[in-house]
């Protein structure tokens, strides 16, 4: 008997139209042009002066080049170093919280049952991601007054003594990651249900069948779907954190002492306080690199198949 | 009460918790601005006070705020009408040709979401002061495109892809040439997301603080600077402080909630649809 065979349905190809070997470029010159005036050139320019001697408040003897010199004080610079550690457990310490809340909320919103009451909260979710991060900061300057801010307020109602938030090392810390939280957490949850929302009907009500524990539910049917959202969410907000300014800058400014003092705050200072821009420029050259990693990486997780 | 009520009730309670949490900081800004200077300063905390709209008032006839203000929507707006000028015949191009190099164009577009502003303030602020546009609108124009034009970019792709080739084809075959198909078919068409992409573009242009903090002084200052401008002194002004945040944010709450369906995409550069 012969056996039959199915061909595979002949792939879409994306369209392709014939056209001139240099119409693609004419199309992408303006945005192409316009984003390396803007983008590339100065990070040539930032490149150059980090290998010079370039401190804006002795220019009297000019901007000699010193070579790797800035590079090698910025390696051996403790505050560099205790910065980037400092980010980084800002990272761990907001991290967990954001993807245990987020997955919980995504979790809710994804139930059957009050609908309008998740669509209210759906909605909601978006307000957070849009506050511009400087009034998020100063939201939480006053939330977290020693005097009449109202977190201890309600650290009082449970029976806890009230603290000076931003007066206090670990106290600043707490408060800026709480503020972080509020404002990322709905981000988590948003990716989660996107990809909650992935799951084939059929298969996810056939689940619910099967069995009624939720945590069944998630672990064997749910979970391979959020996991390229857990990816997107740990190297975006791990490049967030890293480049985040606004909000601690109106928080705290980076202190007391140097408890909030995080990688871009402590850049910005030695640039624009202490005007040391041949230092700065070779740090925010480190930043970068360790970007370009981070971007690498994202995209390898998820522009594979870019036609 | 059974098992199955008792997770509806657990259900209900954790997203009317979750709501309370969500709006909390919103509400309590929004409040604040509404409270006297007595009420403010309270120890502890006032729930309930008569408002009053004299930080309003205040922050109306105060001519740096509404100078600030009408800046960031100059800036705001410019960035986002040239990030859609420069942007869409971008999008046509990625979504449309096969050429060489594309990936890394594409690698370079979306490293543009992840780069620290910090990295180009530095080297833009020294240009910039060269060239003497340090405290004018068009720098902080340009360098926010940095991140707008991406956005846009990106988003516009996905849409353009989204348009079927048969029409195109058709179009091709009345000797219609590239310019024409973009113009009379693409941007017509692609309407909805060139729209949700251009207000991304204003969303984050409007938020920015690190730029706008650094490249200016006192003509180009936008609304995030003068706001974080009152944070000085002994006797901090709250209610004035809230009062201009408020009005900072409401614009961009009402843009972020028409675009709500699509914001997971704006923020991850499409990494999750």
């Amino acid at each position: 008997m012969a056996s039959l065979t199915i061909d595979p349905p002949p792939r879409r190809r994306p369209v392709c139209l014939s056209h001139g070997r240099w119409t693609p470029f004419l199309f992408l010159a303006p945005a192409v042009l316009t984003l390396f005036a803007i983008g590339i050139y100065p990070t040539l320019f930032a490149v150059v002066t980090s290998l010079r001697h370039y401190n804006l408040t002795r220019t009297h003897d000019g901007f000699p080049f010193v070579g790797l010199h800035n590079y090698i004080a910025v390696l051996a610079d403790h505050t560099f170093r205790e910065t980037l550690a400092r980010t980084a457990l800002f990272y761990v310490t907001v991290m967990p919280v954001e993807l245990a809340l987020g997955v919980t909320i995504a979790l809710a919103l994804h139930r059957p049952g009050w609908t309008l009451m998740r669509a209210v909260v759906r909605v909601s979710l978006v307000v957070p991601l849009a506050t511009t991060y400087a009034v998020v900061g100063l939201i939480g300057r006053l939330i977290f007054n020693r005097d009449f801010g109202v977190a201890n307020q309600f650290a009082n109602w449970f029976g806890m003594p009230g603290l000076d938030w931003l007066g206090d090392p670990r106290g600043a810390f707490a408060a800026i990651a709480v503020m972080d939280i509020w404002q990322w957490t709905p981000f988590c949850a948003l990716i989660f249900l996107a990809g909650l929302s992935m799951v084939p009907n059929e298969v996810e009500e056939a689940a619910r069948l099967e069995t009624s524990s939720p945590l069944a539910l998630l672990r064997h049917v749910q979970l391979p779907f959020l996991l390229p959202g857990l990816t997107a969410v740990l190297i975006l907000r791990s490049a967030d954190i890293l480049k985040l300014f606004d909000m601690v800058f109106t928080m705290t400014r980076g202190g007391p002492g140097a408890a909030t003092d995080l990688v871009s705050i402590y850049i910005q200072r030695v640039g624009f306080r202490v005007f040391d821009m041949g230092t700065a420029s070779a740090q925010a050259i480190l930043l970068l690199v360790l970007t370009i990693v981070l971007s690498r990486l994202f995209i390898s997780a998820f522009y594979r198949e870019i036609d | 009460m059974n098992p199955r009520q008792l997770r509806r009730a657990v259900h209900l309670l954790f997203l009317a918790a979750f709501l309370l949490f969500t709006l909390f900081p919103f509400f309590w800004m929004v409040a604040s601005s509404l409270k006297d200077q007595t009420d403010l300063l309270a120890s502890p905390p006032v729930w309930a006070f008569t408002p009053t709209f004299v930080h309003y008032a205040e922050i109306w006839q105060d001519d740096e705020v509404s100078g600030a203000i009408i800046n960031s929507l100059i800036v705001a707006s410019s960035t986002t009408l040239l990030a859609v000028l420069l942007g869409t015949p971008a999008a046509y191009s990625l979504a449309r040709f096969q050429f060489r190099g594309k990936k890394d164009l594409w690698f370079w577009f979306i490293s543009n979401r992840m780069i620290s502003p910090i990295v180009l303030a530095l080297p833009v602020y020294l240009l910039a002061q060269r060239a003497g546009l340090l405290d004018t609108h068009l720098v902080l124009i340009l360098i926010y495109l940095s991140f707008c034009l991406p956005i846009v970019v990106w988003i516009c792709t996905d849409q353009f892809r989204s348009i079927p080739g048969d029409i195109e084809q058709a179009a091709r075959l009345d000797n219609a040439n590239h310019w024409d198909i973009f113009w009379r078919i693409y941007l017509p068409l692609g309407l909805p997301g060139i729209a949700v992409s251009a207000i991304f573009s204003f969303i984050f242009s409007w938020n920015e603080l690190l730029y706008a903090l650094v490249l200016t002084r006192s003509d180009a200052r936008t609304a995030p600077v003068i706001a974080t401008s009152y944070m000085s002194g002994y006797e901090l002004p709250w209610g004035k402080i809230m009062a201009t945040g408020t009005v900072i944010v409401l614009p961009v709450t009402f843009f972020a909630l028409l675009v709500s369906r699509h914001m997971v995409r704006g923020l991850t550069m499409g990494a999750s649809k």
